[in-house]
């Protein structure tokens, strides 16, 4: 057993729930305010894209990471015109910020290099760097970034006001708070963070932008937030837990710890631990799970 | 002057998106006048065309119909994709286990099945294994639902990765021919295959895959109609569905209504396993849905939640599949990832309108 929990499996686990991290935190502030965000995976495929393609265009990967940021944030921000404006169904706005972004990557990169899904490959100079090769400068904002929003959400009146208002619009707005204003704003700031998720999983994890490379991280960010109870805190350690069964699902392939009674320990087992997790949190079996009262709700003045 | 009120602001979504998505091209430098009359038109040649244009919309009647009546009871299921995986697997294991499929391993053939059931019984019970498979992924979230309280969204989400990852396993550990490369399993007994319709229809090219399952996908929707409109129990899971603290007031039970919808829901999306299994590839292979659950829901919505606006959505976004190979080919920029494009902007359009569509 000793073998499993070695230094590799550690720093394979931190770079793989570096994305996670950013994602999830973003998750929280557009939830906290009152929007669910099952767009992440589409915003993440935004940064991830646009980082890719500025990044090798341009020849600066921060230049590159800024645009990723920026179509993140712009992407997040028509998300919020459906969800807010129009009062769209938000799951079903953001399925299709997901479905976009499956598609208009593969379109754009189709037309420009001629291939249908996939960007150039990035040099290594120009990838993010990493530190004494193997902590990326990507997972040290990660990590630096939970303390921030901690001390954002409840430290600070701009984070009170988004929980007031994912709790109690009426409420709030009674108390002076522009609900609909915050709520753009929280939304518009959960992508920028997804943005920089997918900027590293382009830019800093691998070389070059893949079709839907994102494979379903948005989601395991969604559910390290529901499993977090929707605490920035609780959302580090259920992503760095995420980032564990990934690697673990990683390393597992071939490895000779991996058997019990001389039969290998199917991946599959392993992939499924972080939704599994979710289901049962979410039943109420884990303690309860309650998320943000006004979660989902379009907000309107009339009413 | 209803229907038209019903029509109306679909349409307006599908030409907004139109109009987008020829900007988008016109960006791409391309001429977007041309790559739509290719997108629309290479569904309508001849019988081929026509034959292709229905394969293509044959799940996406299901899968539509599925998140419609999960919608009339207020729930999303977006779970329609692990639904139909973990019903093709299903359906594929009942054709090997008593399709008497032999397989040749190395020099050795081994019998993997338990017997040879005629045609009779064993393709009944190949879709009725479907459609179980289908209603108990699609009821667990239902279930769950209507004891916890737990949003079927997330359940759905997660759901679709667990159901992909289970049958992936079985596939990969039981199923699969030793040293194939691709996951898929071996193929079911010929006992249990349906027709292709080109055996019926003179002038049907055989390569056209469209077959039996697309009769049942008319029949579902039918079934559905009359489920919803003409039953004791459609009535109440659509009241439940407007208003559930009023239909609990007069009677009815929101929580067996909920789970009820999922596992109908479920079922349908179950029943793409049926043409893809039984009908196309005659395995199971891991990766045969083309996202068609989540395409599910763009159909309902567009649809309008009604089977009859579900058929008719599911033809045009069949038009679109059929329409984008044609694009990728004939035009120099645009890829076939135009129609995913033009799927995103109509469900985002459609979810925007719908505020004014309920006035």
């Amino acid at each position: 057993m000793g073998e499993i929990f070695t230094l590799a499996l550690l720093f394979s686990s931190l770079r793989l729930a570096t994305p996670l991290i950013f994602a999830a935190l973003g998750g929280l502030f557009s939830e906290r305010s009152g929007v669910i965000n099952i767009a992440l995976e589409g915003l993440m495929l935004a940064g991830a894209f646009t980082a890719a393609v500025v990044t090798y265009q341009v020849g600066d990967p921060y230049i590159g990471v800024a645009a990723g940021v920026a179509a993140g944030a712009f992407l997040a921000f028509i998300y919020a015109v459906a969800c807010i404006k129009f009062e769209a169904d938000q799951v079903v706005a953001g399925m299709a910020i997901n479905f976009l972004m499956i598609g208009l990557p593969a379109l754009i990169s189709g037309a420009i290099y001629d291939s249908s899904g996939s960007t150039p490959q990035i040099d290594k100079i120009l990838q993010l760097p990493d530190f004494y090769n193997r902590i990326s400068i990507a997972t040290i904002v990660a990590l630096a970034l939970v303390p921030i929003c901690w001390w954002i959400m409840y430290k600070t009146p701009f984070g009170l006001r988004i929980r007031a208002t994912g709790e109690h619009p009426e409420a709030a707005e009674t108390a002076g708070v522009n609900v609909i204003r915050l709520r753009y704003i929280a939304v518009t700031i959960s992508g920028v963070l997804a943005g920089l998720g997918g900027a590293y999983l382009s830019i800093g994890q691998s070389s070059l932008f893949t079709r839907n490379m994102t494979a379903g991280r948005g989601f395991i960010a969604l559910a390290a937030l529901i499993l977090a109870k929707w605490r920035p805190v609780p959302v580090l350690g259920a992503c760095l837990f995420f980032g564990l069964t990934e690697a673990l699902s990683i390393q597992i392939q071939g490895a000779s710890w991996a058997k019990i009674g001389g039969e290998e320990i199917p991946v599959q087992f392993i992939q499924i631990i972080p939704y599994l997790l979710t289901i049962i949190v979410l039943a109420g079996f884990i303690g309860l799970s309650r998320a943000p009262k006004a979660l989902g709700i379009p907000y309107s003045k009339e009413d | 002057m209803k229907i038209l009120k019903e029509i109306f602001w679909p349409l307006v979504a599908v030409v907004a998106a139109f109009i987008v998505g020829g900007i988008v091209i016109l960006m791409l430098g391309d001429n977007p006048i041309e790559a739509y009359r290719l997108l629309l038109s290479s569904s309508f040649g001849s019988l081929r065309d026509v034959g292709w244009m229905l394969h293509y919309a044959t799940p996406l009647i299901f899968t539509g119909l599925a998140v419609a009546v999960a919608l009339r009871c207020g729930l999303l299921n977006i779970g329609a994709e692990g639904q139909l995986y973990v019903a093709a697997f299903a359906a594929a294991w009942v054709g090997i286990k008593f399709g008497g499929t032999i397989v040749t391993v190395g020099t050795d053939k081994q019998d993997w099945s338990w017997g040879t059931l005629p045609a009779i019984l064993l393709v009944p019970m190949c879709i009725a294994a479907a459609i179980i498979a289908g209603a108990v992924w699609g009821g667990i979230p239902g279930v769950l639902k209507a004891k916890f309280g737990s949003h079927e969204v997330i359940n759905t989400i997660m759901l679709n990765f667990i159901g992909i990852a289970l049958v992936s396993y079985f596939t990969q550990y039981y199923y699969k021919i030793p040293g194939d490369p691709i996951l898929q399993t071996a193929p079911i007994g010929e006992n249990a295959t349906i027709p292709q319709l080109s055996s019926f229809i003179p002038g049907l090219p055989a390569d056209v895959p469209l077959n039996v399952a697309f009769l049942l996908a008319i029949l579902a929707c039918i079934a559905v109609y009359i489920f919803l409109w003409k039953t004791k129990w459609g009535y109440e899971l659509r009241a439940v569905g407007q208003n559930p603290s009023a239909a609990e007031y007069g009677g009815i039970s929101p929580k067996k209504q909920i789970i009820l919808a999922m596992t109908i829901s479920g079922a349908l999306a179950g029943m793409v396993g049926i043409g893809e299994v039984l009908g196309t590839r005659h395995n199971f292979y891991n990766g045969f849905s083309a996202e068609w659950g989540f395409l599910g829901i763009a159909v309902a919505l567009l649809g309008r939640n009604h089977p009859l606006g579900v058929f008719v959505a599911a033809l045009f976004f069949g038009v679109l599949l059929r329409g984008e190979i044609f694009v990728d080919a004939f035009t120099s920029k645009v890829s076939k990832d135009l129609g995913w494009v033009l799927q995103a902007i109509i469900i985002l359009f459609v979810a925007c309108l719908q505020k004014y569509s309920r006035k």
